[in-house]
C-alpha cells in the first residue's frame, strides 16, 4: 500500500482504531461506567465512518444559492442518518447510566467482580 | 379514506402513538386496559393483513407518498405477515394473561411507565418487520431494544439489573455491527432500500467491501438473535425479567432478529453472489448444531424453571437457523413453521410459569413439588406446552420438527447425522420437560414450614383470567398441531420468497 493510499483513508484508519479502543474498553474494563465509556467510543467511531463517506472535498451544504448553477455539496443523507444514530447513542448511554445507578443502589458497587460475587 | 391500504403503517403507528398516552393513565388498572386494547387492535391489524397476504397480495406502502428508493417503503409479504402474527399475538397473550402477575411484580404507580415501554417494544418489533429500509430497521431495532431493557429491569429482582446491563452492552454492540454493515453497503450502492440494494449489489465492482458488510450484518444480527456462542445475554435476562416480559420476549424477541438476518442474507446479498452457501451453510450450520446440543444439555441440569426454558430457547433458535442454513425450500419452510410453533409452545410454557409465580415465590424446580394438586390447570398447560416443545405428534411442535427432519433427510449422509442430533436434542427436551412434570405431578407438596424461607405456598389455582389465557395458548398448540394449514401456507410462501421461487 502506498503512502498516498494510506493517507487517503486516514479517516477510516481512525474509525478502525477508535472502534477497537472502544471495544477493548467494553471487554477489558471491570468498572461498569468505564464499560459504558468504551461503548460510547465504539458507537462514535461508526458515526465518523458515516460522516467520512459523505464528505466531498470543498463541498458545502446542499442549499440552492443564487448565481451558483452547479454547486459542489456533501451528501446530506449519511449526516441525517448519523443525527438519528447519535440520538440512539445518547438514549442508550443514558439508559445504561440509569441502570448503573440502580445497580449501585441495590448492590452498593459498580465493579463487575464484586457484583458477580454478590449473588 | 380507504383504511385497508394504510394497514402497514397503522401496524406501527398505533402502538407508537398510544405509548406516550398510556403514561398519563395513572388510575389503577386503566393503563393495563388501554395496553390490552392496543395489543388486541395490533393483533387484529396483523390478522387482517395476513388474510390479504394469504389471498396472494403483497402489501406495499410508500411513506408520505415518496417513491422508493427515495422515500421509505413498507412491505408486507408472507414472511413479514407470519412474523407480525407472532409478535402481536405474543404481546396480546402476554398482556392479557399476566394482569395479576404484573400487579404482583410491578408497583401500581410505575405501571403506566411500564406499559408505555411495553407498547414501545411492540412498536419497535413490528417496525423492524414491516419496513423495507435498512436504516429504518436499525432505528426500530434500537427502539425495541431500549424498551426491552427497561421492561427486563422493571421487576423486583435485583439480579435483573446485572442481566440487563450485560444485555445492553451486547445488544448495542450487535446493533452497531449492523450499522457498520449497512454503512458499508451504502458506501458501495448509495441506497438504503432493501430491494434497491439487491438490484444494485451485483453491479458493484469491489465485492470485498460487500463481503465485509455481510459479515458485520450477520454477526450483529446473530448477537441479537442469541445464536449459540453469542447467546450469553439471554438466559439471565429471561430468568430475572418480570414473568409477563419473559412471555412476550421469549415468544418473539429473537425471532425478529432472525427474520432480518434471513432477509438480508437471502434477498439482499444472495443477488451479489457472495459465496452464499459458504457464508451461510458452512458458517451458521455448525453453530446451530452446537447450540441445539449444548443448550439442551445445559437445560437438562438447570435448577430454575425459567432458566431451563431460556436455555431451551437458545436451542430452538438453533433449530430455526439449522433449517435456514440448508438453503432449501423445505428447510426454510421448516424454519418458518418452527418460528410460529415455538412461539406458541414457549408462550404457553412461560404463561403457566407466570401462573405458578403467583403462588410460589421461589421458582426452583424442586420447590414446585406437587403443584399439579393445587394448580391442576396451570400444570396441564405446562404439560401440553412441554409436549409441543418436545415435538410429540398432535402438537404444533411436532409439525415443524417433522418438516425439519424431512428437509434434513434430503441432504444425504450428512443429513442423517443432523437428524441424529435433532433427535438427540429432542430426547434431552423429553428429559428436562419430564423432570419438571414429574416434580409437578408426582411429588408430595412441600408443607407450610417453607414459609419461613420466604416461599409462600397458597393452596389454590392462579386467578381465572391468567389460567384462561394460559389454557387458551396451550389449546392453540393442539389446534395448530392438528390443523396446521394457515401457518404452514404462510411458511411455505415465505420460503418461496427467500429461495426466489416467488417474486
Amino acid at each position: 500500500m502506498t503512502l498516498e493510499a494510506f493517507l487517503g483513508h486516514f479517516n477510516y484508519w481512525v474509525f478502525a482504531i477508535l472502534l477497537m479502543i472502544g471495544f477493548y474498553a467494553v471487554i477489558a474494563k471491570g468498572n461498569l461506567i468505564k464499560k459504558l465509556v468504551g461503548l460510547s467510543i465504539f458507537q462514535s467511531a461508526v458515526f465518523l465512518m458515516y460522516i467520512s463517506m459523505s464528505k466531498v472535498e470543498g463541498g458545502t451544504a446542499p442549499i440552492l444559492q443564487a448565481g451558483v448553477a452547479d454547486p459542489i455539496y456533501s451528501n446530506p443523507l449519511p449526516q441525517v442518518l448519523i443525527l438519528t444514530a447519535i440520538v440512539v447513542g445518547v438514549a442508550t448511554l443514558s439508559l445504561g447510566l440509569a441502570i448503573v445507578v440502580r445497580i449501585n443502589e441495590r448492590y452498593g458497587s459498580i465493579e463487575e467482580r464484586e457484583l458477580l460475587d454478590a449473588d | 379514506m380507504d383504511i385497508e391500504s394504510h394497514l402497514p403503517i397503522l401496524q406501527v403507528i398505533v402502538p407508537l402513538l398510544f405509548s406516550p398516552l398510556v403514561v398519563l393513565l395513572q388510575p389503577r388498572g386503566l393503563a393495563w386496559i388501554a395496553t390490552t386494547a392496543v395489543c388486541i387492535l395490533s393483533f387484529a391489524i396483523a390478522i387482517n393483513m395476513a388474510i390479504l397476504v394469504l389471498s396472494g397480495q403483497t402489501l406495499e406502502y410508500e411513506l408520505g407518498g415518496w417513491q422508493p428508493p427515495f422515500g421509505i417503503a413498507l412491505r408486507i409479504d408472507a414472511i413479514s405477515s407470519l412474523l407480525l402474527l407472532i409478535v402481536t399475538g405474543a404481546a396480546t397473550a402476554a398482556v392479557l394473561g399476566c394482569r395479576e402477575s404484573l400487579n404482583q411484580q410491578i408497583e401500581s404507580h410505575r405501571q403506566p411507565l411500564f406499559f408505555a415501554a411495553w407498547l414501545l417494544l411492540l412498536a419497535g418489533l413490528v417496525g423492524m418487520v414491516v419496513t423495507a429500509d435498512a436504516f429504518n430497521i436499525f432505528v426500530f431495532m434500537e427502539i425495541s431494544s431500549l424498551a426491552g431493557y427497561i421492561l427486563i429491569a422493571g421487576g423486583p429482582d435485583r439480579r435483573a439489573l446485572m442481566a440487563v446491563f450485560k444485555y445492553l452492552i451486547m445488544g448495542t454492540i450487535g446493533a452497531t455491527f449492523y450499522l457498520i454493515g449497512v454503512g458499508l453497503v451504502y458506501m458501495m450502492t448509495g441506497t438504503l432500500n432493501l430491494d434497491d440494494m439487491a438490484r444494485l449489489l451485483p453491479g458493484v465492482t469491489d465485492q470485498t467491501t460487500i463481503t465485509f458488510a455481510a459479515a458485520f450484518i450477520t454477526v450483529g444480527l446473530a448477537l441479537k438473535a442469541a445464536m449459540f456462542p453469542l447467546h450469553v445475554w439471554l438466559p439471565n435476562a429471561y430468568t430475572h425479567a418480570p414473568h409477563a416480559v419473559t412471555v412476550f420476549m421469549a415468544a418473539c424477541g429473537t425471532k425478529v432478529a432472525v427474520y432480518v438476518l434471513l432477509r438480508f442474507d437471502f434477498l439482499v446479498f444472495q443477488s451479489a453472489d457472495l459465496y452464499h452457501g459458504l457464508q451461510f451453510s458452512l458458517f451458521l450450520m455448525p453453530f446451530a448444531l452446537l447450540g441445539i446440543v449444548v443448550a439442551s444439555a445445559v437445560a437438562m441440569f438447570e435448577g430454575q424453571i425459567k432458566r431451563m426454558l431460556a436455555f431451551s430457547s437458545v436451542a430452538q433458535v438453533g433449530y430455526i437457523l439449522l433449517g435456514a442454513s440448508l438453503l432449501t425450500q423445505d428447510g426454510l419452510t421448516a424454519s418458518f413453521a418452527h418460528m410460529f410453533n415455538h412461539a406458541l409452545a414457549k408462550s404457553a410454557l412461560f404463561l403457566s410459569i407466570a401462573c405458578m409465580g403467583m403462588r410460589f415465590m421461589d421458582l426452583r424446580i424442586d420447590q414446585l413439588a406437587g403443584a399439579a394438586k393445587t394448580m391442576p390447570f396451570t400444570a396441564a398447560a405446562f404439560l401440553i406446552g412441554g409436549l409441543s416443545l418436545i415435538g410429540v405428534p398432535g402438537t404444533a411442535g411436532f409439525i415443524s420438527k417433522w418438516l425439519l427432519i424431512e428437509a434434513l433427510m434430503e441432504q444425504g449422509e450428512q443429513g442423517l447425522l443432523m437428524v441424529g442430533i435433532v433427535l438427540l436434542s429432542s430426547l434431552m427436551a423429553v428429559v428436562y420437560i419430564w423432570r419438571t412434570v414429574e416434580v409437578l405431578y408426582f411429588r408430595t407438596p412441600i408443607q407450610q414450614d417453607n414459609t419461613q424461607q420466604g416461599n409462600r405456598v397458597v393452596l389454590s389455582e392462579a386467578p381465572p383470567l391468567m389460567v384462561g389465557v394460559t389454557l387458551l395458548m396451550a389449546g392453540l398448540n393442539v389446534v395448530f398441531g392438528v390443523m396446521p394449514d394457515v401457518p404452514l401456507s404462510l411458511a411455505e410462501a415465505a420460503a418461496e420468497i427467500l429461495t426466489g421461487a416467488r417474486q
